[in-house]
Formats: C-alpha cells, structure tokens, sequence
C-alpha cells in the first residue's frame, strides 16, 4: 500500500471507531500519519476491547503501553497505548490522561500482555492501575522510593549503594557526588531572540528592562 | 491401617531459580512454587540489570543517545540503533540515501546471525550441548570483525545514526563478507546435523512450552516466538522500512508453537539472513552513506579543512547537536529477538522528551509462568533458553 493509500485507510478507520464509541474516543488525530486516539479514563477497557474484537479493527496485539510525564498539564500523567494488527496491517496508539492520585482501569482483563507494561508505568511513573492482579514494582530494587521517570525525579536518585567491607553487606547511603551535576542546556545567545520579550540565556536579570522606557531608542 | 496413619500436608516448595544460574542467561531472578517436580508458579523478578536507560536518554542529545541502543540487546547492538534512527529521522523529515539503507540491511542481517548462533548455541547448553556453543562463537567472532571493520568496535557500535551511517565501509570488506557466506551456510549445516534429528535434543524441545497462535497474540509476542506458532508475520515483509523491499528473501513459519519449532524457525531465518547479506554485497549501490543535510549530519573530515561552513556545523552537531521539531512518533523494526520499538517524543529541543524501549524479550518473559505451568523445572530451563531473552534491553 502506497503511504496516501495507508493515510486514507486509517483516517476512515478513525472515523469509524469514533462513530462506534461515541463519548468514549474524545479526539482522533493522525500526526506523522499514525492514528491517535484520545479515551475517556474509564472507558478504556471497553475502547480496547472493541478495538480488539471489532472486525474493521482487529487489533489483537497490544505491543507497549508506556507512561508520560508533562508536569505543567492539570493531569500530568499520558498513559500509551500501542496496538498492532496483523490481520489489517495497521498501527493505532490509544492515549489517556491521568494524575498521581486517579488510577486508570487495567486492561490486563483484556490483553494478557498489559500485566508487565502496567507495572512497569507503575513503577517508573508511579500511574495507578484499578483491577491489576498484581501491581508490585518491577524494574527498580527492592525497597526503592520514589518513582524515577517522572520529570521532578533527579538524574542522579538518591541513594547509592556499596559493599561494606566491614558490616559484610550491601548499604544504602545518600548519594554523593564530587562535582555538581551539571546541565548544559546549550541554548544558544545568538539565538536567544526568540522569547517576547527578547531574554538573552545569562541575561535574565535584565529582563524587566524592556518595560522601562528604551535609551536611545530613536536613532 | 491408612485409617491411622496422621494426616499427611506436602507443602509446596518455593525456589530461587538465578540470578546466579547459568540457564538464567544473565541475571534473571525466578522464584518457583514447586510441586515435587513440576512448576506450580513461576514469578520471574527482573531489573537487576536495570541502568536507566529511558531517563538517561531524556538528558542527552539525539547523537549521545545512540551508544545506548547498542547496550540494550547486547548480542544485536545495531538492530536497536537501527529503531532509534528510524525514528528520529521520521520526526526530523530526512530520508537516507540508498547505499546508507543497504548498509543498514547488511549490518541488520548481521546482527540477525549474531543473535541467532548465540541464542540455539546456548540453548543447546541449557539442555546439554556443549559443542554447537564451540562451534557458533567461532563464527560470531568472525562476524563481530564484520562489525569492528566498519564501526570501529565488535560490540558497542553506535554505527547507524540518525540520518544514515556514520562512515562508508573500508575497500574490501564487501568482498570478503561475500566470500566468507558459504563457510557460514556450511556451518549451519553442521550446526543442523548436531542439533535437529538429535535424540535427547528433541526430547528436551519437542511439545515443551507450546503456545498456540491465539495466546501468542494475546501476550503480544513478536518475531520468531510468534512465527513459530504459525502466525506468517514479519515487520521486514510487512512493513517495509529502509531497503527490505528491494530483497528477495523468505520467512520460515512454524506449525506447533513449541521450543522445537522455535529453533527450526532460527535457523532457516539465518539461512535467509545470509541470503539477504549476500544479496546485499552484489547490489550495494554507490552513493553517499548519510543524508547531505549538513544540519543533521556531519560533514566528511577532509571537508572540513578547507570549509569554514563545514566546520562550524561539525562543532554545532558535536556540541548542541540538532534540534528535533515537537511531535511523537513510534518506529519498530524486526529486531532478531521480535519487534524491537521505540516511541519517541520531541519537544523540539535538542534532547528527547520521552523514549520509550519496547523490548521484545520484556513481553515473552512476562508469559514465563503461562509457559512453564504444569511443566518440570528442567523444562522451564529449555522454555527460557528458546524464548531467547537477554537482560540488557529487558530491564533497560
């Protein structure tokens, strides 16, 4: 299939599930011709398993779910879904908002597969799954706190661990380090100009400048 | 008499399988609930190996994230760049000239065999083979001098970038991965007669660990696990990316979804590997390796000598590097192991905003206890060995 061909063929099947489940799919979107769809949190299960047994769809496999971070939205927290189709040929990624404190429904009822992606955006992003049968933490340590992909978690962490030679065991102590982490954002000044009012990177304390009255301005 | 006797309570035995086991291929933890010999459940506890390797990436730049991928499936390291570059250059809108895409197909194929003699070698130790593991790191290493010849290193390649690859290939080195394929073809064939009519071998393979087409699907298994249970899918084939269209090559598929057909389908698929390699030497086409688009790829060195131009793009893309227009994007390709993903989100700046790794072997060990159920320990031992799992990109 020619990628025209493809983009036409996802766009009516956009159409189709957002005929099929209204007030479930809230947006449907087609960026970099990959079919988007937007799920009302509670209705996921029931998006996914129409996505899954609907015959236009057909999507049987769930590849990946993954958590996102934005932490200046209101519910800072994107659940991903990846569905694949073997019997169409087709892609769908299903997205559905939450916060830290509203869980989403699992969907381990639906795809086998989801039981380890669930814990692990549990784990990395501390997103809350309703109905998981089993919903421990699954990449990080023992013990761990903390839940290290989201934005606000530090590059380093916090703790760091050694043998100690003289205890005869594995401790845990707060992370030193011999030089401060440094980040280098690389914007450059020659580019600076961009943000209204224009701010130069290592200029910032000039900034309010601009509301004052401009010296020589007028030549 | 039995009327007397106390009543009787066996308990379950509950075991460590790993993580210092050499069937745990690496480090995996499993904790088995046994019941005499058979596995009642099997809890796999995985993450030792875990380095962070999402997070990391969202700290550094396009370019410094490719070392990365090469540390998570260790034993295919250019298959995974392969995904990140995929992706990268969709967000970004370039496309790779046709000897950058050949090269890629021959270095995937590559790594395709690198993959497969070391997962059926160690399979076989698993289950008691000691003489096909001799037999494949010979090979492997003939063809980690394949890779150390065009990147510099047998492992840690960082060869594919985003844009192309980063150098062309030494004079030579087509030539002699052409005249070395036979002896490779000679050697699978020997490989078959150790392992595929062997006695014990299908023994210890044959009916174990089967898993039916539906299941497969349902756990969302991919690659060789998936075409063993009879699904006839390969992203190569079905979703074309850089050059697989122009290759003439087939892909085995499986009856009984069991270890057995596991390892049948691996070994025709490096059959059809070396096909594709060869293909490759005899229609590489000439042409520049990576996109001309000096913003996102560097110039050649000796440009850089004489042009002003080329050398401030060359210490831009080493410094700031290139900056990835805003939008997200999920690229897969066919990774020896499955369906290798990577979903990548631009805010563009010059760093990712979210990359995440769908590892293959991440959702066929989350099927371990479906597997293994009912099973005896030792073949937990041989499902684990054909699942073909590898540490580094199952705990990223």
């Amino acid at each position: 299939m020619t990628p025209s061909a493809q983009t036409t063929a996802l766009k009516e099947l956009g159409d189709h599930i957002a005929q099929a489940l209204p007030g479930v799919v809230t947006g449907v979107a087609l960026p970099h011709g990959e079919l988007t769809l937007t799920v009302a949190r509670d209705r996921v299960s029931q998006a996914l398993g129409f996505l899954r047994d609907d015959p236009r769809c057909a999507f049987k496999l769930l590849m990946d779910v993954c958590g996102a971070d934005y932490p200046e939205r209101p519910e800072r927290f994107e659940v991903v879904y990846h569905l694949l189709s073997l019997a169409k040929n087709q892609r769908i990624r299903v997205k559905v908002t939450t916060d830290e404190a509203t869980p989403v429904p699992s969907v381990v009822g639906v795809y086998n597969s989801a039981n380890w992606f669930e814990r692990e955006a549990w784990d990395l992003y501390g997103i809350l799954f309703s109905d998981h049968p089993d919903l421990r933490r699954i990449l990080t340590d023992y013990g761990f706190e903390g839940h290290p992909l989201r934005k606000d978690f530090p590059l380093t962490g916090y703790v760091e661990v050694r043998y100690d030679d003289e205890k005869k065991r594995v401790v845990y102590e707060p992370v030193k380090l011999t030089q401060d982490f440094r980040f280098f954002d690389f914007l450059s000044p020659w580019e600076g100009m961009t943000r209204e009012p224009p701010v130069l990177p290592g200029d910032e304390k000039a900034a309010p400048a601009p509301a004052a009255p401009k010296a020589g301005g007028d030549d | 008499m039995a009327d007397d006797a106390p009543q009787q309570h066996i308990k379950n035995l509950t075991m460590n399988f790993g993580p210092q086991h050499p069937a745990a291929h690496g480090v995996l933890r499993l904790v088995l609930e046994m019941d005499g010999e058979i596995v009642e459940r099997a809890d796999p506890h995985i993450g030792l190996l875990h380095r962070g390797t999402e997070k990391l990436i969202e700290y550094k730049t396009y370019l410094q994230a490719v070392p990365y991928f090469d540390r998570l499936d260790y034993v295919a390291p250019m298959n995974q760049e392969h995904a990140f570059a995929l992706a990268t250059e969709k967000l970004l809108g370039i496309s790779v000239p046709k000897r950058g895409q050949y090269i890629r197909v021959l270095y995937c194929e590559i790594g395709r065999l690198l993959n497969h003699l070391l997962n059926i070698t160690t399979f076989a130790i698993d289950i008691g083979a000691i003489t096909p593991a001799l037999w494949g790191f010979e090979e492997r290493e003939v063809l980690m001098e394949f890779y150390e010849r065009a990147s510099g290193a047998r492992l840690h390649a960082a060869y594919f970038r985003p844009g192309g690859v980063h150098q062309d290939l030494p004079a030579g080195l087509l030539d002699d991965i052409h005249l070395y394929c036979p002896r490779l073809l000679k050697m699978i064939d020997d490989l078959e007669t150790l392992l595929t009519q062997n006695r014990i071998f299908k023994q210890r393979t044959v009916d174990v660990g089967a898993i039916d087409a539906k299941d497969a699907q349902d756990w969302g298994f991919s690659g060789p696990m998936l075409r063993a249970s009879g699904v006839a899918w390969d992203l190569r084939k079905q979703q074309p990316y850089d050059a697989y269209a122009d290759f003439d090559f087939d892909i085995p598929v499986g009856k009984t979804g069991d270890c057995y057909a596991r390892y049948l389908c691996r070994m025709e698929e490096m059959r059809q590997s070396v096909r594709i390699v060869r293909q490759a030497c005899e229609k590489m086409p000439d042409g520049p390796v990576s996109s001309t688009d000096r913003k996102v790829t560097p110039p050649p060195r000796g440009e850089m000598k004489q042009s002003m131009e080329a050398l401030i793009h060359h210490f831009k893309l080493y410094t700031e590097g290139y900056h990835v227009p805003a939008g997200e994007t999920y690229a897969a390709v066919e990774a020896p192991k499955g369906e290798f993903g990577v979903y990548l989100v631009a805010d563009g700046t010059n760093k990712p905003y979210r990359c995440k790794i769908r590892a293959p072997g991440f959702a066929h060990l989350a099927a371990t206890e479906f597997m293994s159920k009912g099973h005896m320990l030792a073949d937990a031992v041989a499902i684990i060995g054909s699942m073909d799992v590898v540490f580094g990109e199952i705990d990223r």
